[in-house]
């Protein structure tokens, strides 16, 4: 999928950790706000922040392609809301999820802050990330596997001139 | 002149309440949770969010409850909340290639890579009514089997590897919206798409068999239909890179149609695309076929057809503003009404005054 990176110009360990941080954001996007909750009150949230954008609710037109891979198109929108906070020891975190759950965003975003800070980013992934992306993959393998039952197996009848 | 009367506030006010009662219903059987709606009217829900153009389950579900079931009433909720809210721009467009597949079938190969899938389907059912369904039901957790990471190649890619069918357009301009910009004449096919993808479906549906039956025939064969989940991206200007917002459920169709070549161009199989939001197969297919039978003028096909008259379809493909144009009839029209009845007094006054002349003519004559 085609994406912007702004921290190609500092290497291939600035692009790895940018992608890990867009692994957890995408994580992060389809979890619950309860878990969520959970995860950030195991590892302890000590630290201060401000809301650097109050949780808005929002639309978000979904694009498909023509004929799948052509030119854009717009199929139609989504609710989506979005907020920032910023640690006060200077991390901003970004939550950008569907829905609108104006908390869900803004613990998104919190999560998303911390895992950015180099003291709470192993915490995060241990207590919060991981946790939630293991959930997800195993919702995912059920649905997956439930999906290969259907699977048609073709065979074919012997033909009644083939024998002779 | 227009004269303005007023009165009927509490006659207006009681007629809600009623509606309100009425919705409930009988109070002795439980209240409808948005979560059922949700979770077992599900095929409601993705239509009203397809057609409310709106993709949000609770919102849809909710819509759905307070609409009474009345599928063009909810998407007109849907559709008014939505210009509550402001826009924070566009996704990256969706790629349907890395769908999580739930259902993947072909009407054109049978050993494509990746199977057949059948997902959840109605298909093959007997449709003969299931009267278990009628108290509470124990279901049993479906089938498993296991998953390999299977690759489900579009068959557009297959096809296309040979030389055998078009390629897909690639961008020129700007995006279209027709909700930010009302709709001329001729359409591209991006705002086309669009105005199909939340058209209503009984009207798409209906164009799409005509065109089956001989009214711009294009001879379709359904390629690849495909239902699962896509993850949406979305550059977000604040944060500086494509942030994941989570995943969409989608319908996918691809339908391949009959030839078309030219004297630089050697023959090779046409396209019409569909798209929807959730498991939406009927709409998805529908609006190939009819995307396909709008493309005629560009592929050099005679277009006489319904079908293929992208006015035609385009403006009337919205139930939200047909039903509008057409409801509004019920309004009081008493003004307009008493103009028609006084034009008519007139004329009929004047027939009566020429008949009543023509007979005494005749009389004299006869005399």
């Amino acid at each position: 999928m085609s994406m912007n990176n702004s921290n190609d110009r500092d290497g291939s360990v600035a692009t790895q950790s940018h992608a890990r941080r867009r692994a957890a954001m995408a994580v992060l996007a389809k979890a619950a706000r309860a878990d969520i909750a959970r995860g950030l009150s195991q590892i302890g949230t000590d630290v201060a922040f401000t809301d650097a954008r109050p949780a808005e609710i929002g639309l978000v037109m979904l694009r498909g392609r023509i004929g799948g891979g052509g030119a854009p198109f717009n199929v139609g929108e989504a609710t989506v809301t979005r907020a920032a906070v910023r640690l006060d020891s200077g991390e901003t975190g970004f939550g950008y999820v569907f829905g609108r759950d104006p908390e869900r965003a803004r613990l998104a975003a919190l999560c998303d802050a911390l895992w950015q800070n180099d003291a709470k980013r192993q915490p995060v992934e241990d207590h919060i990330i991981s946790p939630l992306r293991q959930q997800q993959q195993e919702r995912r393998a059920l649905a997956q596997a439930q999906t290969a039952a259907t699977r048609v197996d073709f065979f074919t009848l012997v033909r009644g001139e083939d024998e002779r | 002149m227009y004269v303005a009367v007023k009165g009927g506030e509490r006659a207006i006010d009681n007629a809600h309440a009623l509606l309100a009662d009425k919705r409930r219903g009988d109070r002795n059987v439980p209240e409808l949770s948005l979560e059922q709606i949700d979770n077992q009217l599900a095929l409601a829900v993705d239509r009203v969010m397809c057609e409310g153009s709106l993709y949000d389950r609770e919102l849809a579900a909710l819509a759905i409850k307070q609409a009474r079931g009345d599928m063009i009433e909810a998407i007109f909720l849907l559709r008014a909340y939505r210009t509550t809210l402001p826009r924070f721009g566009a996704s990256e467009p969706i790629d349907t290639g890395a769908m999580d597949i739930r259902r993947r079938i072909s009407a054109t190969f049978k050993d494509l890579p990746g199977g057949q899938v059948l997902g959840p389907t109605f298909d093959y059912t007997h449709r003969l009514l299931d009267h278990t369904l009628t108290a509470d039901s124990d279901i049993a957790p479906a089938a498993t089997a296991p998953a390999d990471a299977a690759t489900f190649r579009s068959v557009a890619d297959l096809l296309a590897g040979g030389g055998l069918i078009e390629g897909d357009a690639q961008a020129t301009g700007e995006v279209g919206d027709l909700t930010r910009e009302p709709l001329s004449f001729p359409a591209g096919r991006d705002l086309r798409l669009q105005n199909l993808a939340r058209g209503d479906e009984g009207f798409l549906l209906a164009l799409a068999y005509s065109t089956q039956r001989g009214f711009g025939r294009n001879h379709p064969f359904a390629g690849e239909i495909r239902y699962g989940e896509v993850e949406i991206e979305f550059f977000a200007e604040d944060a500086g890179f494509a942030v994941p917002l989570g995943v969409v459920a989608i319908t996918e169709c691809q339908m391949v149609n009959q030839f078309t070549g030219s004297a630089t161009q050697a023959p090779r199989f046409t396209r019409g695309y569909g798209i929807s939001f959730g498991q939406s197969e009927r709409k998805s297919m529908a609006m190939a076929l009819v995307d396909r039978a709008l493309r005629a003028k560009e592929l050099g096909e005679e277009a006489g057809s319904p079908a293929q008259d992208e006015e035609f379809v385009l403006s009337h493909s919205d139930n939200v503003q047909a039903t509008g144009f057409v409801e509004h009839l019920k309004l009081p029209h008493y003004v307009d009404f008493q103009a028609e009845l006084g034009l008519l007094r007139k004329l009929q006054a004047e027939f009566f005054e020429r008949d009543a002349q023509t007979e005494a003519q005749l009389q004299d004559a006869a005399e």
